[in-house]
């Protein structure tokens, strides 16, 4: 390493690293772990909801929290499902070549 | 506020099999999510980077839950119902503007120069003594504060759990440094993403029962009006210069001490938060990770706040001697109180994965300075990529062991969420100065960065340590004497800097090329990717909606 450790030496070696790198290739998407998890929460949490007691409801200010909570987990499980289905992840693009081996 | 450990007995939460249930799935989930991203790694870019090529959507989600650890929850909760809506400022102006500025300004920078880590950045601007320094102290920082989680969770998890806090830290270390080493950064962020929101699924209900207890924000406000007076329900009242208030700071040292120190130390200079933007997938993606970030940031402090207000409605005298309850114990108090089973694994859960995204975030930027910038710069040099993944692998666990021990010295530091301050205003503060200066002051010489460090960090800690612990100035609260810490830190290394530089040599004009405020580099030209120019993802649109935003948001709670 000369006296300066130049820009030029990181610009090189993270660009070389980047044109090997297998993340964007096989790196899986988020959106479906989000999704999945939220809706096997949201169908547990629901059917705590619809079986709730009176002492569980009566703990909870009134409120069938179980029951709201449940569908607000499911609903956000289903909303990253679809998103997944209408707007799957983009191939590369063509002209990101350095990406591809 | 008096020390986390006693936490009172009767705070045991009536856990049952559907709790345990939704906890453990959650475990199995983290795991996979390690194992599935393992197969992501080839170089050691993807392990501590990503490849640099997440989407702005994932680093930005994972850029605020690296910050919603559960110090922060818990101790902004304890903040709430010991200061009142006084917590608002450590978001609106303690986050917002910093943020925005390290998306709109700082980030061409950062990202454009290609640098894997903030330090090495220090190594291109400066010279090579400001940058051991600062990956050193970086490194100590980080494993000091993945400490600090640990230990906050051995000692929840055993209050509220009934778990001895041996195999609480177990437990917790063992899942992160699984995930990290498996998957590298790709995993850490991904979990961090998932974390996020099973913490929103915990806080929300929380918050919407804890107001329907009290009657709502009315009579949530009428109350704490009358039982702690007007200025505990506002953000400015009583902030006047020379009068009196519970947070023993006034308008200015809020404004510069909080709101541009510590805050701007804070978010635009340490890599736990950095490295989530510099590793997305272009330069527009990782401008709009903190901008991204900022929005959540915004509203996430009803959810604490609301909690702690609640918790001194319904425990007048919570933190004092009338109680058994502290502080920190607003929202597990609550949780015992109004959420049942179901609900009750979910807000558990969203505890024990807050505590692990703080304590994954330190692991996850220790290992990458601690491979990219000490070993492979200094120690062994010139070795093929895999042994830097395999010594990265090493090296995360040999972290997530350190952090085991530096959680049985955090035990011995009463005030955790003040301990953490503390540390900040030694570690980012300093840090920050050197960077705002050599960033847009061309003249600062490669030796100005090393001195700058040094001054900064040593005026903190004077402050800190003689002129407030030794009651030279009186200082009332320990929130109001970092905030003077970290306006000391700032000022000493500024002028030591400048004085440094203007007795030698600055860098070449043609070695400071996209490292300087007005200048660009090669890297900085890409071009916009495809769908960038769409309205929604221009960053200044994203930066200046989101300080709009924030300030909005006070005028409700500044009469």
């Amino acid at each position: 390493m000369s006296e300066f450790y130049s820009e030029k030496d990181v610009q090189r070696e993270v660009t070389e690293l980047q044109g090997k790198s297998a993340t964007a290739a096989r790196l899986f998407d988020i959106r479906r772990i989000i999704g999945g998890l939220f809706v096997i929460y949201g169908v547990i949490v629901t059917i705590a909801g619809l079986t709730a007691s009176d002492a569980d409801i009566d703990k909870a200010e009134g409120v069938n929290i179980n029951l709201w909570t449940g569908l607000g987990m499911l609903a956000l499980g289903l909303f990253f499902l679809v998103w997944l289905k209408l707007r799957p992840v983009a191939p590369p693009p063509p002209g990101d070549d350095e990406r591809v081996e | 506020m008096h020390p986390p450990t006693n936490l009172a007995a009767e705070l045991r939460l009536p856990t049952n099999w559907l709790d345990y249930t939704i906890l453990g799935i959650y475990f199995v989930v983290v795991l996979g999510i390690g194992f599935a991203a393992r197969r992501s790694v080839k170089t050691s870019l993807d392990f501590f980077l990503s490849g640099r090529s997440l989407p702005a959507w994932v680093t930005g989600l994972a850029f605020i839950a690296a910050n919603l650890g559960a110090t922060e929850i818990l101790g902004m909760a304890a903040n709430s119902a010991q200061y009142g809506v006084y917590t608002t400022h450590w978001y609106w102006i303690g986050a917002i503007p910093a943020m925005v500025f390290l998306g709109l300004v700082m980030m061409p920078f950062y990202y454009g120069s290609k640098v894997r880590s903030v330090p090495e950045f220090l190594l291109l601007r400066f010279d090579k003594a400001a940058h051991l320094l600062s990956s050193g102290l970086f490194a100590c920082a980080a494993i000091l504060i993945a400490g600090v989680n640990l230990y906050a969770l051995a000692i929840v998890v055993e209050a509220l759990l009934g778990w001895p806090q041996w195999v609480a830290i177990v437990v917790a270390g063992f899942f992160v440094l699984a995930y990290i080493t498996l998957g590298g950064l790709s995993s850490a962020i991904y979990n961090e993403v998932l974390q996020f929101f099973v913490i929103l699924a915990a806080l929300i209900p929380i918050t919407v029962l804890g107001l329907k207890s009290v009657g709502g924000w009315d009579g949530l406000s009428d109350s704490l009006t009358e039982s702690r007076g007007a200025d505990f329900m506002t953000s400015w009242g009583g902030t006047g210069i020379g009068s009196d208030n519970p947070l023993g700071a006034n308008w200015l040292t809020i404004v510069l001490g909080l709101g541009f120190v510590l805050s701007f130390g804070y978010w635009t200079t340490n890599f736990a938060e950095v490295q989530r933007a510099l590793s997305a997938k272009n330069l527009s993606a990782a401008q709009r990770t903190p901008l991204i970030a900022a929005f959540p940031k915004i509203f996430i402090v009803f959810l604490v706040m609301i909690p702690g207000l609640v918790a001194a409605v319904l425990v007048p005298k919570i933190g004092t001697a009338g109680s058994d309850l502290q502080y920190n114990d607003a929202i597990p108090y609550l949780m015992e109180q109004l959420l049942p089973n179901g609900v009750l694994g979910i807000a558990v859960t969203g505890l024990l994965a807050a505590f692990m995204a703080g304590m994954a975030a330190n692991v996850s930027s220790f290992n990458t300075v601690f491979t990219t910038d000490i070993w492979a710069k200094y120690v062994v040099r010139g070795r093929e990529d895999e042994y830097y993944v395999r010594f990265g692998r090493l090296i995360t666990a040999i972290g997530v062991l350190a952090s085991i021990g530096t959680a049985f010295l955090a035990s011995s530091f009463s005030n955790i969420m003040s301990y953490l301050q503390t540390l900040f205003s030694f570690f980012n503060v300093p840090m920050f100065v050197v960077f705002i200066i050599g960033m847009f002051w061309k003249r600062a010489s490669m030796k100005s960065g090393f001195w700058g460090l040094i001054a900064g960090t040593t005026a903190a800690m004077v402050n800190y340590f003689w002129i407030y612990k030794q009651g030279i100035i009186d200082i009332p609260s320990d929130q109001g004497a970092n905030f003077v810490s970290a306006i000391a830190g700032f000022v000493a290394g500024a002028v030591v800097m400048v004085a440094v530089s203007l007795f030698t040599a600055p860098k070449p004009v043609e070695e400071l090329q996209g490292l300087v405020y007005g200048t660009t580099s090669p890297g900085m030209a890409e071009p916009p990717a495809p769908g960038d120019e769409a309205w929604y993802r221009k960053p200044a649109l994203l930066g200046w909606g989101a300080v709009v935003l924030a300030a909005a948001c006070y005028i409700p709670f500044s009469f």
